[in-house]
């Protein structure tokens, strides 16, 4: 039985064997030609007459700007809701308040973008004046609400794992619970909410559905938040089921996909070595 | 302004942003209930859609989704429950199991299109599959892994160590003490982390995007090598690539009220399981 039992557990090693293997198989032909120098261009431009470029550098930067766009709401509003949850809330209402985070991390991103794409873009469309409401604030909007539960309930975590000792000296000491929470309480957890923003941020990279349904998709480079953007994780959903099988645009949406996984990966790894060393995994 | 007063309004504060993000939540639900909830009648759940999409109902990509998940769990339960088994009765600490640990944590961070990604090279191209319920089910098999391990463990650990010992002394083997005493009192954890498991492959399109989705097909599908609708492509097809995007905006919400009770209704299944069973057992 045991032999059985070990075989189900390599079978997680032999999958993330295998996703290398296969990402990195179906891509590698393209590092002989064009040459994996192509992928530093400027330019996507991955069907035309005149030669195809396979620039990165668009997708990238529209990656980037709605990911920092979508952290910098995120970051402020997730830390003080855990706050509340973990430090001021009744425990009927922390009781309420969990469960209910936890449903939105449940919310499919297909749903979502559906919601932004008749909801928010309007609103944001007629809040800017703009011509359409397909932009990377629209997508930054719908993937800070995603990244919210991942953060939330780390830091959650990474807060009530602070010994209550450390809160008792504060109150001893005369300083109000206000001054305690956000003088000594956070400080304390602060690696906890330092990995689970990285966690929120790989969650934040690797969405696919929501950004690419009402990002707008122009593969421009780009750092102002109203313009239409394209980034990586939607470049492949997009293109995918139109390109011939084994081109060079095929392989190139590949190599896409391998920089999605070495980003998250590692930032997977480095927060939970963080939470980890720290003692605050769950 | 004093200490006292200062304390208040920041709590104040803190409140307001919190169920500020609850109450936007709540929109969202709201929002899409509102819309889907007149849509929704026996033709719509029942009937296959007509020309392409703009009437009828979505019967094929609801029973093409149960079709997956069914597809799903019967892979990702057995193997996840056995490496869960292994982590909690059987691993030392070593070199191998700090390796598995590793991989789960890899695997739930995967990104889903990357899922998608994998399972076109592996599954559709390179095991031959095509673009099929067996191709669909298995990448959504590896990305629920994780899910269900995590919660099988934490169901495994859960149960005392007396239980194992009293069984032990008794002279039952390793394995018999496992099946007897453990798994019993385990289950309860592993269906619950089965149902989120469900709910998450339910509600996925990206992995499918690539590996199984069809936006129309005439009929059923026959067997495990045929593709079939899903709900939440079906939603993505009928909201972003439609000749009539406006004039389906009915279907559109509800499709996405079903894809969306579905899937709640999963995961709040799991969550009052989990409280009931909290109750049920307490040592």
């Amino acid at each position: 039985m045991r032999m059985v039992l070990v075989s189900c557990a390599s079978i997680s090693i032999i999958i993330v064997a295998l996703i290398f293997l296969f990402l990195g198989k179906e891509a590698a032909p393209f590092s002989l030609d064009p040459g994996l120098g192509s992928l530093f261009d400027t330019r996507w431009i991955p069907v035309s007459f005149q030669g195809e470029r396979f620039g990165l550098y668009p997708l990238v930067t529209g990656s980037l700007l709605v990911t920092m766009l979508a952290m910098l709401l995120a970051i402020p509003l997730s830390i003080i809701g855990a706050v509340y949850i973990s430090e001021v809330a009744q425990s009927m209402e922390r009781e309420i308040l969990k469960p209910f985070i936890e449903l939105l991390a449940s919310i499919p991103s297909v749903v979502l973008g559906f919601f932004g794409l008749v909801v928010l873009a309007p609103l944001v469309k007629s809040v800017f004046g703009l011509n359409s409401g397909l932009n990377a604030v629209t997508a930054a909007l719908l993937l800070a609400l995603m990244a919210l539960p991942t953060i939330i309930t780390i830091s959650e975590d990474a807060l009530a794992s602070v010994p209550r000792s450390f809160k008792q000296a504060s109150l001893a000491l005369g300083a109000s619970e206000l001054q305690t929470i956000f003088k000594v309480t956070v400080p304390a957890a602060l690696p906890g909410i330092i990995a689970a923003i990285m966690l929120g941020i790989g969650r934040v990279i690797g969405e696919t559905m929501a950004v690419l349904m009402v990002s707008g998709n122009s593969a421009i480079i780009s750092f102002f938040p109203l313009d239409s953007v394209r980034t990586m994780t939607a470049t492949i959903a997009a293109e995918m089921g139109e390109v011939p099988f084994g081109s060079q645009h095929y392989q190139a949406l590949f190599w896409i996909g391998m920089i999605l996984l070495l980003v998250t990966f590692v930032l997977n790894i480095l927060s939970r070595l963080v939470l980890k060393k720290y003692g605050m995994a769950q | 302004m004093n200490g006292n007063l200062k304390q208040k309004v920041s709590y104040q504060l803190l409140r307001l942003i919190t169920y500020g993000i609850v109450i936007s939540v709540g929109y969202i639900l709201f929002d899409i209930i509102r819309h889907g909830l007149p849509v929704i009648n026996w033709e719509f759940l029942t009937a296959f859609p007509r020309r392409s999409g703009s009437e009828g109902g979505i019967l094929p990509a609801i029973l093409g989704t149960l079709y997956l998940t069914i597809g799903t769990i019967a892979v990702a339960l057995p193997l996840g429950v056995g490496c869960a088994i292994y982590l909690s009765e059987y691993a030392e600490q070593n070199r191998f199991s700090e390796l598995v640990r590793l991989a789960i944590i890899t695997l739930a961070g995967v990104p889903s299109i990357v899922y998608g990604l994998f399972g076109l090279g592996l599954f559709v191209i390179f095991c031959r599959f095509g673009a099929s319920i067996l191709a669909g089910s298995l990448t959504l098999a590896c990305m629920v892994l994780p899910i269900i391990i995590v919660a099988s463990e934490e169901a495994l650990r859960a149960v005392p160590r007396g239980f194992r010992e009293s069984s032990l002394a008794l002279g039952a083997t390793k394995w018999q003490t496992i099946r007897t005493n453990v798994l019993p009192y385990s289950i309860s954890g592993m269906i619950t982390g089965s149902i989120l498991a469900i709910g998450r492959a339910a509600g996925e399109t990206a992995p499918i995007l690539l590996t199984v989705a069809a936006f129309f097909l005439p009929k059923l599908p026959g067997s495990i090598f045929d593709q079939v609708m899903a709900l939440p492509y079906h939603l993505y097809i009928l909201a972003t690539q439609h000749p009539e995007t406006e004039k389906v905006l009915p279907l559109q919400y509800g499709t996405a009220l079903v894809l969306l009770l579905l899937v709640l209704g999963m995961n709040i299944g799991a969550i009052i399981m989990r409280i009931h069973f909290r109750k049920k057992y307490k040592w």
